[in-house]
């Protein structure tokens, strides 16, 4: 693997950047392996990487049925955040923004975390005192996040209208500093990267067709369209197709799949400084590096595989984002696309082991999962290392709807869904 | 935007018309004080979540306002038909002869 320093850059610009070298192979699947991931977006790649480079564990195959990336880490609103109300949320989620922090260090490859802000919008008496609620409950857990009132808001995001005579006035925010954005295809390849180099191989294009497990119920290997390959380790990091995998091993999931759409606008100079949500009017918004403002809302209402949702969901969100941000009412959207994002009951991930010895799951992210990247990853990567969950995921258990302890944080959410 | 038939109005209408209420064919328990745990979680919480034919809820929000049973390719959106709510879950999609709301 090359090592990317000023140097190299500067070497290979006087080369008029010829010569790079590929990052990693597209690896061509073994017979066996210690660990199989299936799923090759961030949270799988991740796993990869941590499994090799904290575990020791290299001998490990990533396979996607379709190209690296190609799932929901290319297809997100990329915000960060950890700002949730439960303990065992705010610890999950802050673990991932602590990784977040020297990530691009960590894997030698800028994965552009931009600590720009989270700012989300209270519109009502109720935002107020749940917006509050989350504040001192993040304080407590050691998660920064603080009270704006609505000038202080409109200071640190200009183009918010404050109006009161709105529709929605803002009544104030809370605001996550250490929240914000990233790359979110960097993630992906930085990861791919790091992982090859450890020895870890990236097969890409060869849809897993079943699990195979043995007369002791085990797992004794994946079928795959490129031949069997054997492994007593499976990590199902699958996002939408999560219950379909789940199926394969003969287990029915507490999930639905749905459709979640996001857009971006025609580039223009930068002028939208943070990333603002807003529970209330429904949107959430910010501007990439490239100029195009990001936007994003709910979920389509219905069970869907299809990556494509309906136009109304886009009007009701870009209705939203003009009633908040006026001054964006002429510019014109330039893309729009659809996910398929795993929602559980209690809006939590699963994290764990599962009643299949051998299999394990990191699923049920529903609209969030590119915050968690990074935690997602090395918690997935311990759990199948040690036979354990970690600590910080030992809650988000698949039991948990059978026991009743559920972590129940579809109030909290950013925006309903 | 899809185009839902709905089997009491007898007509095709936009999909901004309707509810979506979940996987269809769920059977409220009879005898909930003697169920287990178990019971209770695919009860509450397990769902098909098909990838392919799934047998869904729909409510005509703003129409008539009655719920109706449909079954839809999840992958391609595509209704394969509806059916008023009662009627017994159908077949496979070239066997079944029950209702069909107006459209096969």
């Amino acid at each position: 693997m090359t090592r990317f320093s000023a140097a190299t850059l500067l070497a290979k610009a006087i080369g008029h950047h010829k010569g790079w070298p590929a990052q990693w192979p597209d690896a061509a699947p073994k017979p066996s392996y210690d660990a199989v991931i299936v799923g090759a977006g961030g949270h799988g790649l991740g796993a990869a990487y941590y499994l090799a480079k904290k575990h020791g564990i290299t001998n490990v195959a990533v396979i996607d049925k379709g190209w690296l990336g190609g799932g929901n880490t290319g297809r997100n609103t990329t915000i960060i955040r950890s700002n949730y109300l439960y303990d065992e949320s705010a610890f999950l989620y802050d673990h991932a923004v602590k990784l977040w922090d020297g990530l691009s260090q960590e894997l030698n490859y800028n994965v552009m975390y931009s600590k720009r802000g989270v700012l989300m919008l209270a519109h009502n008496v109720h935002d107020v005192q749940s917006f509050k609620r989350h504040i001192h409950s993040n304080r407590l857990n050691g998660v920064d996040n603080e009270w704006l009132t609505a000038e202080e808001a409109q200071a640190y995001c200009p183009p918010l209208s404050i109006d009161p005579n709105a529709r929605h006035p803002v009544l104030g925010a809370a605001l996550q500093r250490r929240g914000g954005t990233a790359r979110h295809d960097s993630v992906a390849w930085g990861y791919a990267r790091g992982a090859a180099a450890l020895g870890v191989d990236i097969i890409q294009n060869c849809a897993v067709t079943g699990i195979r497990r043995g007369a002791d119920g085990a797992v004794e290997g994946v079928e795959t369209e490129r031949g069997f390959i054997a492994t007593r380790k499976i990590g199902v990091s699958a996002a939408g197709n999560s219950s379909v995998l789940m199926d394969m091993a003969g287990l029915r999931f507490p999930l639905e799949s749905f459709p979640l759409q996001a857009l971006v606008s025609e580039p223009v100079k930068p002028f939208f400084p943070c990333v603002v949500m807003s529970n209330t009017v429904h949107a959430y918004m910010s501007q990439s590096d490239k100029g195009e403002l990001v936007i994003g809302a709910g979920t389509d209402a219905y069970v869907s595989y299809s990556q494509r949702g309906a136009l109304h969901i886009v009007e009701h969100t870009l209705a939203a984002i003009c009633e908040i941000f006026p001054v964006v009412r002429r510019m014109r959207m330039l893309r729009n696309w659809g996910g398929i994002v795993d929602v559980t009951p209690d809006r939590s991930p699963i994290l764990g082991k599962t009643p299949v010895k051998g299999l394990y799951v990191n699923c049920g992210w529903g609209t969030g999962g590119f915050k968690a990247t990074p935690g997602a990853a090395d918690l997935l990567a311990w759990t199948i290392a040690k036979d354990e969950p970690h600590p910080i995921n030992a809650p988000f258990n698949l039991d948990r709807f059978r026991s009743g302890r559920l972590i129940d944080e579809a109030a909290a959410a950013a925006v309903a869904h | 935007m899809l185009l839902i038939h709905c089997p009491y109005c007898d007509e095709p209408r936009p999909e901004i018309e309707f509810g979506y209420a979940g996987e269809a064919h769920i059977a409220r328990p009879i005898n909930p004080d003697d169920l287990s745990d178990a019971e209770w979680e695919t009860y509450l919480f397990v769902r098909t979540n098909a990838r392919g034919r799934h047998f869904e809820r729909w409510r005509h929000v703003h129409g008539c306002g009655r719920f109706f049973n449909a079954v839809r390719d999840t992958v391609t959106d595509t209704f394969e038909r509806t059916y008023k709510a009662g009627v017994a879950r159908p077949g496979e999609a070239d066997s079944w002869t029950g209702d069909t709301g107006g459209i096969v």
